[in-house]
């Protein structure tokens, strides 16, 4: 997986940085809570959310563990309606094959639905180093690229800029790129869109390539969904003559019958409304209807090697709702950017070490960017147990062992710089196992907790700079034990 | 051994520790979420979608087969409308007075651009979330008549063409059409979560529900 983004520092420091930034945490404290408190309610409106929630947990793992055969049948049924279906085993293969398709039209510019995929796979950038310009037309994707900026949030990448910061950017932005800014433009929200909508429809007119994700591939039938608010995913898959979508391995499901749980869970978890504006399906070409020519690229960069993770694994259940980004104690206050990648908040700190492995800094760091919390697993519509990955992840990155690289077995050494924390995991083990040397241990330093620290000293500095070090009791539980038995006694538990 | 192969094997190897006689698709999910959500008679599964309808912005207008076509020409000329794209089978009676632009293969996008409002029929109408769908048949023409235009009257035929839920419009739709399912107009809260109707599809989107059509 490439996207890591350039000399990104490790989550800690990056986090640090943002969490100083007052306007950066205003923006992300009046988004994340608005768009909690709306889920919560639009959830409350289905009376049988957990049956959904286990349906679609059910339906995707279904789908993982027989991958093969569903891979294959989706392509027979694109390839049945008239599609083309491409196999991309990295971002540079994927990227490869998009920038020939485009070649092969004449063409040197697209149009882009936003999408998570040709994000991880940094297909703009590669795209434009074949001297084709990829224009993003979501109105929060445009606003980063005209913005030079990175996505901050799955469902709306741009959440961290105001709209201050907005019309700034158009002002500035929009000429060189197209039609542009209109004279006097304020920065409210109507306006702002009405500036973009009139920026966007000249190429939307002319587009002859789009390029789109899906959300959903059914198997059974080789249709592609796509599920969008404002109007440019439906531009871009019906009026341009060639279609281009690329989607990873992950996005099946056997039936068109499964639909109906993942409509009923995605719009209200993500946006939370009781469904999207536009939702589009389209099964290979139609005569005289949208494009004539439909690409699929079939993407895996790291995919099959978080399979071959058995905890792992079920990351690969996301349906990018970014549910589980709204409730994070931890994203709400640090920040997309922090995260280092296309995919941030909870999903991402479980996402992104599996894809791209935890050989970077930035990636063997995510699996601690958490409080643990658990927040991000109540609202999963698919029920990803997030934090019980995020431990797995910790222990790969502390202690090494066998993981899957590029489809290789391979054994992951154990991390730099957890050395303190080895090591206190073996001498505490080696205590537990031990009970002599546990009830000297905790007898000591009852009897001298008056003069034990309010910070650690060495390595341990850090760790106390913001916590409070745990309060040692004047006894050990076990001597307040043998010597009242729980009370019974008629000791006074003094 | 090219990328299929070597994605395919990836993926087998990956999966060494799923056993042969896994659970087949069909006992693997328990289907015990509900077909609909509360019991409602026709009516208020009509009455829940007109206001479901209305709660994301579309405007509703009820009427019978006898009223439609001076309902909709009112709509038309309340909009100063000029132009009205015409999917092929749209029924002729539903529409006077007023220029029709046909949809056609040839026509390009900006041609498109340039006409007023479209009228056309829908394949299917969900109540509880408020949602119509196209599916391109002949009373709803090319996907894209109902996405350039500004002005997007949709007529449903009341009660024929209601249903309760999502997993009820399924059962009912053809996944081999390209289909296009529509809850109220075009909208983005991409800039501070504030709503903002009409970006890049139509700004207005009205639903007309006729009874005995």
């Amino acid at each position: 997986m490439s996207g890591t983004y350039l000399g990104m520092p490790a989550f800690p420091a990056a986090a640090h940085e943002a969490v100083r930034d007052r306007t950066l945490r205003g923006n992300l404290r009046h988004a994340t809570h608005t768009i909690r408190a709306k889920r919560a309610k639009a959830v409350a409106e289905v009376s049988d959310w957990a049956a959904l929630r286990e349906a679609g947990r059910q339906i995707k793992d279904h789908t993982l563990r027989h991958l093969d055969r569903y891979l294959v049948q989706l392509e027979e049924s694109v390839t049945a309606a008239g599609g083309v279906v491409h196999w991309a085993a990295d971002a540079d293969e994927a990227n490869r094959i998009v920038a020939e398709l485009v070649r092969a039209t004449g063409e040197s510019e697209v149009v882009k639905v936003k999408s998570m995929a040709t994000q991880e796979i940094g297909l703009n950038e590669a795209l434009e180093a074949e001297g084709i310009r990829a224009y993003e037309t979501d109105l929060a994707e445009l606003i980063v690229q005209l913005g030079k900026d990175r996505p901050s949030h799955i469902l709306v990448p741009a959440i961290h800029r105001n709209r201050g910061e907005i019309r700034d950017i158009f002002r500035s932005e929009m000429a060189e790129w197209g039609r542009p800014a209109p004279e006097g433009l304020t920065d409210t929200p109507a306006e702002l869109a009405e500036a973009a909508r009139l920026h966007l429809r000249e190429k939307f007119l002319r587009a002859k390539v789009g390029i789109s994700g899906a959300n959903f591939m059914v198997a059974e039938t080789g249709t592609l969904v796509v599920v969008e608010s404002e109007g440019n995913g439906r531009m871009c898959v019906t009026l341009p003559e060639t279609l281009i979508s690329v989607v990873g391995i992950e996005k099946i499901v056997p039936t068109w019958r499964d639909l109906e749980v993942f409509l009923q869970t995605l719009p209200r978890s993500s946006t939370a409304e009781r469904m999207n504006p536009y939702t589009s399906t389209w099964t290979g070409t139609t005569d005289e209807d949208g494009p004539n020519t439909f690409h699929l690229v079939l993407l895996d960069n790291g995919r099959t090697d978080t399979l071959a993770d058995q905890v792992g694994r079920q990351a690969l259940r996301c349906i990018r709702c970014s549910a589980c980004l709204n409730v994070c104690p931890v994203y709400e206050r640090a920040g997309g950017h922090a995260y280092g990648s296309v995919y941030p908040g909870p999903i991402g700190a479980i996402l992104s070490p599996q894809l791209r492995g935890t050989q970077s800094e930035i990636d063997a760091s995510l699996p601690y960017a958490s409080s643990l919390c658990g927040a991000c697993y109540e609202v999963c519509p698919v029920a990803i147990d997030i934090p019980e990955v995020l431990v797995h992840l910790r222990e790969r990155v502390v202690q090494g062992g066998p993981v899957t690289r590029g489809g290789n077995k391979v054994v992951l050494r154990p991390a730099k710089g957890h050395a303190a924390e080895r090591a206190a995991m073996r001498a505490s083990r080696w205590a537990f196992g031990h009970p002599g040397v546990l009830r000297t241990g905790q007898r000591l330093a009852s009897r001298s907790r008056r003069f034990l620290p309010r910070t650690l000293p060495g390595p341990g500095r850090a760790w106390s700079a913001s916590r409070d070090l745990p309060q040692v009791p004047a006894e050990p539980f076990r001597d307040w034990w043998q010597r009242t038995r729980g009370g019974k006694d008629g000791g006074d538990g003094k | 051994m090219n990328s299929r192969e070597q994605i395919l094997g990836r993926v087998r190897r990956a999966l060494t520790d799923v056993p042969k006689d896994d659970t087949a698709y069909e006992q693997a999910v328990s289907r015990d979420y509900l077909r609909e959500h509360g019991e409602r008679t026709v009516e208020e599964t009509v009455d829940l979608l007109a206001e479901n309808l209305a709660d994301y912005r579309a405007i509703v207008h009820r009427t019978d087969a006898a009223a439609l076509p001076s309902v909709l020409a009112g709509l038309l000329a309340a909009r100063g409308a000029r132009t009205v794209l015409v999917p092929p089978g749209l029924p002729s009676h539903w529409l006077t007075g007023v220029e029709q632009v046909p949809d056609r293969a040839e026509s390009t996008p900006h041609e498109l651009d340039g006409v007023d409002s479209v009228v056309t029929g829908c394949a299917v109408a969900i109540a509880e979330t408020g949602t119509i769908v196209l599916d391109g048949a002949p009373d709803q023409g090319r996907r894209r008549i109902t996405l350039v235009p500004d002005h997007h009257i949709c007529v449903v035929r009341v009660p024929d063409q209601v249903v309760s839920s999502v997993p009820q419009a399924l059962e009912r739709l053809d996944p081999a059409r390209p289909l296009t399912w529509i809850s109220g107009p075009s909208a983005t809260s991409d800039i501070e979560l504030d709503r903002v109707e009409g970006v890049h599809g139509p700004r207005t989107l009205e639903v007309v529900l006729v009874s005995g059509e």
